[in-house]
């Protein structure tokens, strides 16, 4: 069967079951352990997901923003099992793949795949761009050697690379292009849950809509789920279907894109939306200064975790965790000021 | 402001010579003029010659990379004719420079305090009681509320914005006349970013700077600069006001690189991106450089380099779409057609 064959065949099963959740997660928590003294004793805990519900619709691209820090790849490393959750539940396509050892995992990996940010360290110096895409197909499925290099020439084809590209190593090729043969790479196995960890964050302007615009391609031909992750709200309103919004650990809100960006509810969302610097030169908006830094997520503040810095805090921020609550259809928000 | 240039720049080559006789022209023929209290952006995309503009002008520019030709002119002082003892008292006094990574110019090993003490009392003639006064002050001033704590930490010990604000601290502190800011917040988050531009620009107006603010985010530009030059393959492509390069582009380049960028404001299905990419300042083509990429090129724009030229009194651009029939009528020809496209 070639690619085209089964990526139709995988289409039509996933048109049957069409705004069906592909993952589930639960009240996910990632603490790394601080060791310390001499005895390397775990002496805390860095808080890097903590509590995080959401889910993720087939077809659709959830993005997640949040500043350097907030938990975002940790919480889609959790997802993809590359990580263990320290507590809660992890459920693709119906199975609780939360705790499975690598052997069981191997099942599930082939459906899910990640892009990272950097194409340099991302791909392996040594090995030919055929050699990469077919890598995944020689570890992971039989499909013999003259199947595998049809295959990869097809993927370099879809991703706007070519044949003879195939014998080429991955320093030939400038950044754009590098996220394209690891844009190839994940799609070998015909996956259909793609984890992209800011993808085009190292890539210039007019390089970056060449690869938004492909990957916008591939999502539509091939029915991919994408947890888009960025930390550029105007690349993220661009790509995603709904957004979340991460600050320390924990998710402030999430919404529809229109709903988050023209009605934000959250006070980071508000300010984190009026500090992007706009290319309108007329209107100005007015931006919301937050004053101080993320606090370390070793040392979480009490209460909402946005406290330190919120304009809007108030005396049960301190003491209580707002919860994450639905405003409207789809749209939820953690503070204690709709509540 | 115009009679008033601080810094003038006029054919500016800087050269990087390679292995096997490669020769990059990583900056080819510069020219441009930063007025008294100005903020001048550069812009453009990686490799484009931004850094190495900057870092000529503050003569920075190790081996295999030399400045071949042209003038930097300080208050009409050309600084290419000085010493390089007389270039160390020049930086930080009359042009300082911040970078992306504040670890760059910090010191590890010394605090913070220290560190600005001992580039005060490079250029000025103060105490050492005096220079730690001075240095606590303009800590204050930087927005650290603990000034006196933060003068014994080392930078380590500090957040990204916070490095950020003490390198701000140390390059305002022997009151510069021009501060070359180069990507000052690219590595922060936005909330950050927007802290450490809107901290620069109250220092310019406190201390009657002029800034060069290079940039590749032109959200960035459009919200702090007064005028922008526009970099590709080492030449400046389009020049002009803040308010024109977003609204009267000229240049192919230019055109292509706004409509490549997702916006809050409007929402597009698909983005325009330029095909192709940049070509290394080693081989760049005969003719413009930016032809292989370009959707209007013609047959003349493979044969030479077109100029930078004047289009309007306070534009200009580097594009034989410009110089066909000149002037007017041919004004908005790049952008209608690049509009028909989509
Ligand atoms: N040490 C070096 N040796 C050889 N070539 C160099 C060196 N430094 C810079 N160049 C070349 O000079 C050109 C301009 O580089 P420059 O750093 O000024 O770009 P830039 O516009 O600042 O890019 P970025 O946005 O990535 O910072 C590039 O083609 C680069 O490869
Ligand atoms: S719960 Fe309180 S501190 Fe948290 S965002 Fe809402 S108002 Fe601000
Ligand atoms: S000179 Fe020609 S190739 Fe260059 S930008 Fe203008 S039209 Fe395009
Ligand atoms: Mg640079």
């Amino acid at each position: 069967m070639t690619i085209e064959q089964k990526q139709l065949q995988n289409k039509k099963s996933e048109q049957e079951q069409n705004n069906e959740t592909i993952m589930q997660a639960s009240h996910i928590k990632k603490y790394f352990p601080i060791k310390g003294g001499i005895f390397k004793h775990t002496i805390g805990h860095v808080k890097a997901v903590d509590d995080v519900s959401l889910s993720i619709k087939k077809g659709e691209t959830l993005g997640l923003v949040g500043e350097s820090g907030s938990g975002k790849s940790t919480l889609g490393r959790v997802l993809l099992r590359l990580l263990e959750p320290t507590e809660g539940e992890v459920i693709f396509e119906g199975k609780d793949i939360s705790h499975l050892n690598n052997r069981k995992l191997r099942a599930y990996r082939k459906h899910m795949q990640i892009v990272f940010q950097d194409p340099f360290a991302s791909l392996n110096s040594k090995m030919s761009v055929g050699e990469l895409i077919e890598e995944p197909l020689l570890v992971q499925t039989s499909v013999s050697k003259p199947e595998r290099k049809q295959m990869s020439v097809e993927l370099l084809e879809k991703v706007g690379l070519r044949a003879n590209d195939r014998a080429k190593y991955p320093h030939e090729f400038s950044g754009g292009q590098r996220q394209r043969i690891s844009i190839a790479r994940a799609l070998a196995l015909n996956p259909k849950f793609i984890i992209c960890d800011e993808p085009v964050s190292a890539l210039d302007v007019s390089i970056q809509a060449q690869v938004l615009n492909l990957m916008a391609d591939l999502q539509e031909e091939y029915h991919l789920t994408y947890l888009f992750i960025a930390h550029d709200l105007s690349v993220v309103k661009h790509i995603s279907d709904r957004v979340a919004v991460m600050y320390l650990g924990r998710i402030a809100e999430l919404a529809p894109k229109e709903q988050l960006y023209q009605n934000p509810l959250h006070p980071y969302t508000k300010a984190l939306l009026s500090s992007v610097p706009s290319t309108n030169v007329r209107e100005k908006r007015e931006k919301i200064k937050l004053s101080g830094d993320l606090p370390s997520p070793a040392n979480p503040p009490s209460g909402c975790v946005f406290r330190t810095r919120c304009p809007m805090a108030h005396d049960r921020c301190i003491s209580e965790i707002p919860a994450l609550s639905e405003m409207e259809k789809g749209h939820f928000v953690a503070c204690h000021l709709y509540e | 402001m115009k009679e008033n240039p601080v810094l003038e720049v006029s054919n500016l080559k800087t050269y990087f010579y390679l292995e096997n006789n490669f020769v990059a022209r990583a900056v080819d023929g510069v020219d441009f003029t930063i007025h008294q209290g100005e903020t001048l952006a550069i812009v453009g995309e990686s490799g484009s010659g931004k850094s190495i503009t900057s870092l000529s002008i503050m003569q920075l520019i190790n081996k295999p990379g030399k400045i071949v030709d042209g003038t930097i002119c300080l208050e009409g002082d050309n600084l290419l004719t000085k010493s390089s003892k007389q270039m160390t008292k020049i930086r930080g006094n009359d042009i300082a420079m911040i970078f992306q990574e504040p670890m760059t110019a910090l010191n590890p090993v010394y605090t913070i305090g220290s560190q600005i003490v001992e580039t005060i009392r490079k250029h000025k003639n103060l105490s050492k009681h005096a220079a730690r006064e001075r240095v606590i002050e303009l800590l204050n001033l930087v927005g650290f509320p603990r000034a006196k704590e933060v003068m014994n930490e080392y930078p380590h010990q500090l957040s990204g914005g916070m490095r950020q604000r003490a390198m701000i601290a140390m390059a305002i502190s022997c009151d510069p006349k021009l501060l070359i800011a180069d990507e000052p917040s690219t590595a922060l988050d936005v909330t950050i970013q927007a802290q450490i531009l809107d901290l620069l620009m109250e220092m310019k107006e406190r201390l009657n700077m002029s800034i060069l603010l290079v940039t590749h985010d032109l959200g960035v530009v459009a919200e702090y600069a007064d005028r922008v030059l526009v970099m590709y393959g080492g030449q400046i492509v389009e020049e002009t006001t803040v308010e024109a390069i977003f609204e009267e582009t000229k240049h192919p380049y230019t055109i292509g690189l706004l409509e490549s960028l997702p916006s809050l404001e409007k929402e597009v299905k698909r983005l325009g991106a330029i095909k192709g990419s940049v070509p290394p300042a080693y081989l760049f083509p005969k003719g413009c450089r930016f032809a292989d990429r370009c959707p209007h090129v013609m047959d003349q724009c493979r044969e030479s380099n077109p100029e930078l030229l004047s289009i309007a009194p306070t534009h200009k651009a580097r594009c034989y779409l410009y110089e066909l029939g000149g002037g007017h009528s041919h004004d908005n020809r790049a952008k209608t057609t690049a509009e028909q496209k989509i």
